[in-house]
């Protein structure tokens, strides 16, 4: 067996090295060049762990304990491309205030904005989703995860995709599709990796001891099954050679378009609403120790946000070549998932109640419903810009990366803090965080961070959409683009300062989770307690 | 919670004791889920968006068919909608663009009204296309002409400007641009290195600026045989051959030293494009006027 494996991978390593030494650009020569070092280390470590004892190894018996293993690294890959994605986001944020700081080729904004989005929305998220996932399945279905060490494979699996795509970006490599610039052979890797994840929870499902699956696995099982459709159709491209980085769509044009925001709003619907969804339904209840506020809010929410979020993306494309009538079922869509989306703000939030006095002693809870209260905000505000109306002053102004941050940082961000910190003491057994003032500082930082950064956006957006669309009383245009760029200037350096108190925060939350892993205790007077008159 | 809290309900289920809401019976790793009913505000708003999304799919263009879409009852389009808009713009303006189009440049200066539409128009389209190297005001930047003075490069009068805007300046697809190439003395050899320091002494001397008057004095006579055929004998310029005035203190590449030295060694030759391939006459018209207005306009010869 371990020859058999060892082998496969010096096979691959082979062929990757092939595919370096014929590919007909650098990058990918690259890229086949770093596969191959790879497969090449795991051919050898496997062949060094092999036992030539020739005992019979004894199968290592399903004890029915939990798999944290994965979870455990997936809680610090989370952290570590949380704070890698933020730094590189602050990076750009000055960047656009002061563009002296694009450093060619290799650092400049068009390559670190991909590397950015990617590294929050799919290294940080991703990993967030993935860790929880296999966390909230395991114990709400009584059972291990299932298919062995699969969810090893996924873990790793979808750490290499990261560095091939995150390389990729700063190499050049990219297929210019907002939110899908991997190309193919990258895509083709994650497809792999995704079908193992969605076997891996499939099969703990089914392998579940309690009678119902928890509404957080549906939310969960819709997020991975949806993503994997998304990713394919999307992506669906003829590569110029197998030896080679560069691919051409089979959809071009407006259906191109129509494809590719059907693709990106439904990572926003699924990959970011649906999946953390998931986490809320379970990390809020956990902490807070009460029971969901309603389980027919639950279903009846679920079934209409994922009915109808598919059909939203259109919106992306108000007042162009798309035809009319494909615009008016995206924004009407968009405005029919109001209350579905607002179905599970109302479940995170009424959770609370009966315990909402905790918010004054836990900041772990103050995180969460941080995190509920932006999600309700963003998605109101996605519905109001989806209007045609709204969308021809919004669209293509800073008010879209202000509402797309205070649903990141907000609902994403927050939400994943929330289930970091709570995770962390319980799959390293220690009694406690190392200290919950910390988490109390994150959860300021981070919140004024965010305040900044939307506010600022809303200001520049709307000052942007004004000044374009403002004509004098003959009827000519009164500013040229290059004035409502000046204009926009100080609201730039506000976000960028929004952004490094969003990133200072993370960094004290590294320096909590390291301290709480190592298993040290901070002497703190406890949160809300009523310290002695001197 | 221990097992002896529970309240139960008639039907077996566990009551919440802090809501009075009976639970769903189901339990997940210790969650437990209330049955609580929809919230009347929450169902309602739904509907509402619903009927009112249903409403209007039948008032707009919606619903695909085989090989078209629902039209909706209300006949609106995008580009319906865009075409009017023009349509409306065009017809609130059409008297005004038709005498720009038709009337010579100086009949527009001389008629107030119209002159005051054709300088906004002008500066619009300036702020679109110009801006960008001539700056919102026009004041120009390092190596980019200032328009606000009356230093012109190829002349300042109406139908100066015009010409310009029309076919630019060393704009290669254009054959009828303005073309001028000042030598390169440093860099062709033609004079050498001591020379052109002697000469750049002179021009800042022309220029009024502080100078070496022993150095000036033998490049005056450097420049009167290199220089002084395009510059003129006094540094004044000459608009027919894009010659820069030299004697003022407005520079295009620089008036410090080194830069006069560098602009004589291997000189800068900046390039505009010519409008006439992306603009209407009448824009062109219009912009002429703008500059022309920006206060160093030069009256016509005629």
């Amino acid at each position: 067996m371990a020859m058999a494996q060892a082998g496969l991978l010096a096979v691959i390593a082979l062929l990757a090295m092939l595919g370096a030494a014929l590919a007909h650009d650098s990058q990918f020569a690259i890229h086949m060049g770093l596969i191959a070092i790879i497969a090449l280390c795991l051919a050898i470590y496997r062949l060094r762990t092999m036992d030539v004892s020739g005992k019979a190894i004894p199968v290592q018996a399903d004890d029915g304990g939990y798999m944290d293993g994965p979870v455990r690294y997936g809680t610090i890959a989370t952290l570590f491309w949380g704070l890698a994605g933020f730094l590189v986001g602050v990076l750009i944020a000055w960047q656009l205030a002061f563009p002296e700081l694009n450093l060619e080729p290799y650092l400049n904004f068009s390559r670190l904005r991909p590397l950015h989005t990617s590294a929050v929305i799919f290294a940080f998220g991703g990993n967030a989703l993935i860790c929880t996932s296999f966390y909230i399945v395991q114990r709400t279905s009584g059972a291990r995860l299932a298919l062995g060490n699969a969810a090893w494979f996924v873990f790793w699996g979808y750490q290499l995709f990261i560095v091939l795509a995150a390389t990729g970006y700063l190499l050049g490599v990219t297929q210019s599709m907002e939110y899908a610039e991997p190309e193919w052979y990258i895509d083709l890797w994650l497809t792999v990796v995704w079908v193992v994840y969605l076997a891996v929870f499939v099969g703990t499902l089914l392998k579940r001891k309690e009678p119902h699956i928890y509404v957080a696995n549906w939310f969960f099982l819709s997020f991975i099954v949806t993503v994997a459709l998304l990713h394919v159709v999307n992506n669906l491209a003829i590569p110029v050679s197998l030896l080679g980085s560069k691919s051409y769509p089979v959809f071009s044009g407006v259906q191109g378009a129509l494809v590719q925001w059907w693709y990106a709003h439904n990572a926003v619907g699924f990959f970011l609403t649906a999946g953390f969804l998931g986490m809320m339904y379970y990390f809020v209840p956990k902490q807070v120790n009460r029971p969901v506020y309603s389980y027919r809010l639950s279903i009846v929410h679920f079934w209409s946000l994922i009915f109808l979020y598919i059909w939203a993306g259109p919106h992306h494309l108000h007042y162009t070549a798309l035809p009319d009538w494909a615009q008016t079922l995206g924004m009407v869509f968009s405005i029919m998932l109001w209350m579905p989306s607002w179905g599970g703000m109302i479940n995170g939030l009424m959770t609370l109640s009966g315990a909402w006095d905790k918010l004054r002693t836990d900041p772990i809870i103050r995180m969460m419903v941080i995190s509920i209260a932006f999600y309700g905000m963003s998605t109101f505000e996605g519905p109001m810009m989806s209007i045609k109306a709204v969308n021809s002053l919004s669209h293509y102004t800073d008010w879209t990366i202000g509402h797309v941050h205070s649903g990141a940082l907000g609902w994403n961000g927050m939400i994943s803090f929330g289930a970091i910190y709570f995770l962390v003491p319980k799959l390293w057994n220690r009694e406690r965080l190392y200290s919950l003032r910390y988490v109390n500082w994150h959860f300021w930082l981070a919140t004024i961070g965010i305040v900044l950064y939307a506010s600022s956006m809303w200001v520049s957006g709307i000052m942007q959409g004004l000044m374009w669309r403002e004509y004098d009383g003959l009827g000519f245009l009164i500013y040229s683009f290059a004035e409502s760029m000046e204009a926009m200037h100080p609201m730039y350096i506000i976000r960028a300062l929004g952004g490094v108190l969003y990133l200072a925060g993370a960094l004290i939350m590294a320096f909590n989770i390291w301290k709480t892993i190592r298993g040290d205790l901070r002497q703190e007077i406890p949160m809300g307690a009523i310290q002695a008159a001197e | 919670m221990s097992t002896d809290d529970k309240t139960q309900n008639g039907s077996g289920l566990e009551v919440d004791e802090f809501s009075g809401t009976e639970t769903t019976g189901h339990t997940w790793d210790g969650i437990k889920e209330l049955n609580t009913p929809l919230p009347r505000w929450w169902l309602w708003t739904f509907y509402a968006t619903v009927i009112w999304g249903l409403a209007y799919t039948v008032a707009y263009p919606a619903w695909p068919l085989v090989s078209s879409a629902t039209k909706g009852f209300l006949g609106y389009s995008t580009r319906g909608a865009v075409e009017q808009t023009i349509a409306d713009a065009r017809a609130a303006q059409s008297d005004k663009i038709s005498r720009i189009t038709e009337l010579p440049l100086e009949d527009i200066k001389a008629d107030e009204d119209l002159l005051r539409y054709a300088v906004a128009g002008g500066k619009s389209a300036f702020l679109v296309n110009c801006s960008q190297c001539h700056g919102s005001g026009a004041a120009g930047g390092a190596n980019y002409p200032n328009l606000n003075d009356d230093d012109w490069l190829w002349g300042g009068t109406l139908e100066a400007i015009e010409t310009t805007l029309k076919h630019g300046i060393r704009y290669s697809l254009d054959e009828e641009t303005r073309v001028s190439e000042m030598s390169a003395f440093g860099a062709d050899e033609i004079l050498n290195r001591e020379e052109i320091e002697k000469t750049a002494e002179h021009v800042l001397a022309l220029a009024g600026l502080d100078h070496d008057a022993a150095l000036a004095a033998e490049g005056a006579v450097i420049f009167e045989e290199n220089c002084a055929a395009c510059h003129g004998e006094a540094g004044e310029g000459n608009h027919e051959l894009g010659a820069p005035a030299l004697n003022d203190a407005i520079w295009l590449y620089g008036g410090e030293r080194e830069a006069v030295i560098s602009q004589i060694t291997k000189p800068k030759h900046g390039v505009m494009p010519g409008w006439q391939s992306r603009l209407s006459p009448t824009t062109i018209k219009q912009l002429a006027l703008y500059v022309h207005g920006l206060g160093g306009g030069e009256t016509s010869a005629r």
